[in-house]
């Protein structure tokens, strides 16, 4: 393990609590966000780690190493560190400052050099801002040459502070693209203190969840968004965001009709007619003798045709779409928007016919999510909700 | 006045060799003095108050009465009178390194600190050129009062322009008095000059936002 906090606590003097048994093993690569309200211990975890603070009790081991014998200003100097005013030392030039670093830690002058015109090209900032001064540059640009810094002495781990909570939301994102892409392709560890619920969850491999210097929830973002710990998580999240992330984390299985209308290839069209008029629809899937989907019948296909006694598998389309029954509703709600059909069938592994998938069920979902969300929601987080949520307000009165 | 400096042309180059002398002294030690202890008491939770209150004490007692007190200690002559002028130095560059230094940004600090900097590091490379404008100006108006208040070290036998300035008063020569009071005026316009050039290649080059 990279990282392993066990057993960390913070007392103050006055007998505030600020982290009560704080426990995480982080390995190389990892993107770990601490969320919470303000006062939940987040950043004092995080400030823990490179020892601006002292746990009361607890160990902090990096690659197996306790921190706590180690020379706190080298231990600093192999740990980058951004901070949310950003921290440019105002009278050095963007160079000096990316230099800071490796210059502490005595690289010659060239290699010095050749760092700071790599890393003002990982920024994606043009080579000739290294002359300029922190302040000739805006916000946005500022807090990418902070980031840079933070990695400019091949530090492994990154530990950040709300680095984009002063940021308007277009530069926060391009910047959040910027660490992701450090992280992803570089390899580097993160930890990152937020209290922007959807920075985490677009960022993080795995987010820890604080409270009032405890640990509430440690997982993954699906896993949070799918079971939520307790209703502190669930209210952390919001309402708004589960019901944006249901069609990601539910799958075809879990909405799908079962028993769809089918008919086998040998049988005639006279039975592919009666079946229809029978179960009220107007397409049949077609199944072999394994269950499997190999096509299906519209009723299109059907009224052209005289003779009932010919045979399905003359007439059935071959080429038919599916999806499996794992895979999740966002990504099969995008196959019947894009193919503009009514339904999708549903296989499992073995390619067998399970159910099916109807532009009705995808409406069922919605309405679900939308009633059982509070009533009075009088703010949706996003605009586009307005009108849905205006929608199913008006309906629910309809009801009622 | 071709006349004032035919005849007191040379006495007039000494007495500003020791005017200057007397106050660079002064000046320097004040310097040495209040700069680092201005920084300390910035790394101190305490004490602070207590320390800048006293050299403004020092500040409110008269000239004249300093210069006294100096004699027993120091007898007469240059020595008492740089010891004098140093205290009085030290009130402006003390306060201004003070606040200079508290006026770093802590995000800066933090900055510093976090990247690894040790405490040394973090004042050279930090904090210490960001509050030299402000230390610069402290020791700016050190100058121009040391400057000014070394004539009356000539009162104890310091000697400086004071000599010229004195000697017109007990013989009511007008000369004599504007002969040491200008000089005086044109030394301590031209030392602030010069360290104002200096607080301009000391302040860092930074565009303010």
């Amino acid at each position: 393990m990279l990282l392993e906090m066990s057993h960390l606590r913070k007392e103050y003097p006055n007998g505030k609590m600020a982290v009560d048994d704080f426990n995480l093993e982080v390995g190389r690569g990892e993107f770990i966000c601490f969320i919470g309200t303000s006062g939940s211990g987040k950043t004092t975890t995080m400030r823990m780690i490179n020892r601006m603070l002292h746990q009361t009790s607890g160990t902090i081991k990096i690659n197996g190493h306790d921190i706590a014998k180690m020379d706190p200003v080298k231990l600093r100097r192999s740990i980058g560190y951004v901070i949310q005013n950003i921290g440019l030392m105002p009278h050095m030039t963007i160079q000096e400052n990316i230099e800071l670093v490796p210059k502490l830690l005595g690289w010659s002058k060239e290699k010095r050099a050749q760092q700071a015109h790599k890393m003002i090209a990982l920024a994606q900032l043009p080579d000739e801002m290294l002359e300029r001064y922190p302040g000739e540059l805006s916000g946005g640009q500022q807090q990418r040459i902070g980031v840079v810094r933070a990695l400019a002495a091949d530090q492994e781990i990154i530990l950040m502070d709300e680095p984009f909570g002063a940021l308007d939301p277009i530069t926060r994102e391009s910047l959040q693209d910027l660490v992701k892409h450090l992280q992803e392709d570089l390899g580097k560890t993160f930890i990152f203190v937020t209290h922007d619920m959807d920075e985490a969850l677009s960022l993080a491999t795995r987010v820890v969840i604080m409270s009032q210097g405890k640990q509430v929830q440690v997982d993954t973002p699906e896993n949070i968004l799918r079971h939520p710990a307790n209703e502190f998580v669930t209210n952390l999240i919001g309402e708004e965001r589960l019901i944006r992330a249901q069609p990601n984390i539910l799958t075809v299985s879990q909405i799908m009709k079962r028993h769809p209308a089918t008919i086998q290839p040998e049988q005639t069209l006279a039975d592919a007619i009666d079946t229809m008029h029978e179960r009220r629809v107007d397409t049949l899937l077609v199944t072999d003798q394994d269950q499997k989907l190999v096509g299906y019948l519209d009723i299109d296909d059907v009224s052209r045709k005289t003779d009932v006694q010919t045979p399905v598998k003359q007439l059935m389309n071959h080429e038919v779409s599916y999806v499996q029954a794992k895979a999740l509703i966002g990504d099969s709600v995008q196959r019947l928007l894009k193919l503009g059909v009514k339904n999708i069938p549903v296989v499992n592994q073995e390619k067998q016919l399970v159910g099916i998938v109807t532009r009705t069920s995808l409406v069922d979902i919605v309405y679900d999510a939308l009633r059982g969300a509070p009533a009075t929601d009088e703010q949706p987080a996003s605009p586009i909700n307005v009108d849905i949520h205006a929608a199913a307000n008006h309906e629910g009165s309809a009801d009622a | 006045m071709i006349h004032f400096f035919t005849t007191y042309g040379s006495q007039l180059i000494a007495k500003i060799g020791q005017h200057l002398y007397i106050s660079a002294i002064a000046l320097l030690l004040g310097i040495i003095v209040a700069v680092p202890l201005g920084i300390l008491l910035t790394r101190m939770k305490h004490g602070a108050n207590f320390v800048i209150t006293l050299a403004g004490v020092l500040q409110t007692i008269p000239a004249m009465a300093l210069l006294a007190i100096m004699i027993p200690i120091f007898g007469i002559g240059s020595t008492p009178a740089i010891v004098a002028l140093f205290i009085y130095s030290l009130l402006p560059i003390l306060r201004n390194t003070y606040l200079g230094m508290r006026s770093v940004s802590p995000a800066v600090q933090d900055a510093a600190k976090g990247m690894g900097m040790t405490w040394w590091q973090a004042i050279i490379q930090a904090d210490l050129p960001l509050a030299a404008p402000v230390i610069m100006a402290g020791i700016r108006l050190s100058a121009t009062y040391v400057i000014a208040w070394a004539t009356l070290a000539s009162y104890i036998g310091a000697g400086g322009l004071g000599d010229f300035i004195f000697n017109g008063l007990n013989l009511y020569r007008s000369d004599l008095i504007l002969g040491g009071s200008i000089p005086v005026i044109l030394l301590a316009l031209l030392v602030d000059y010069l360290l104002g050039k200096v607080e301009a290649t000391v302040t860092p080059r930074q565009i303010l936002r």
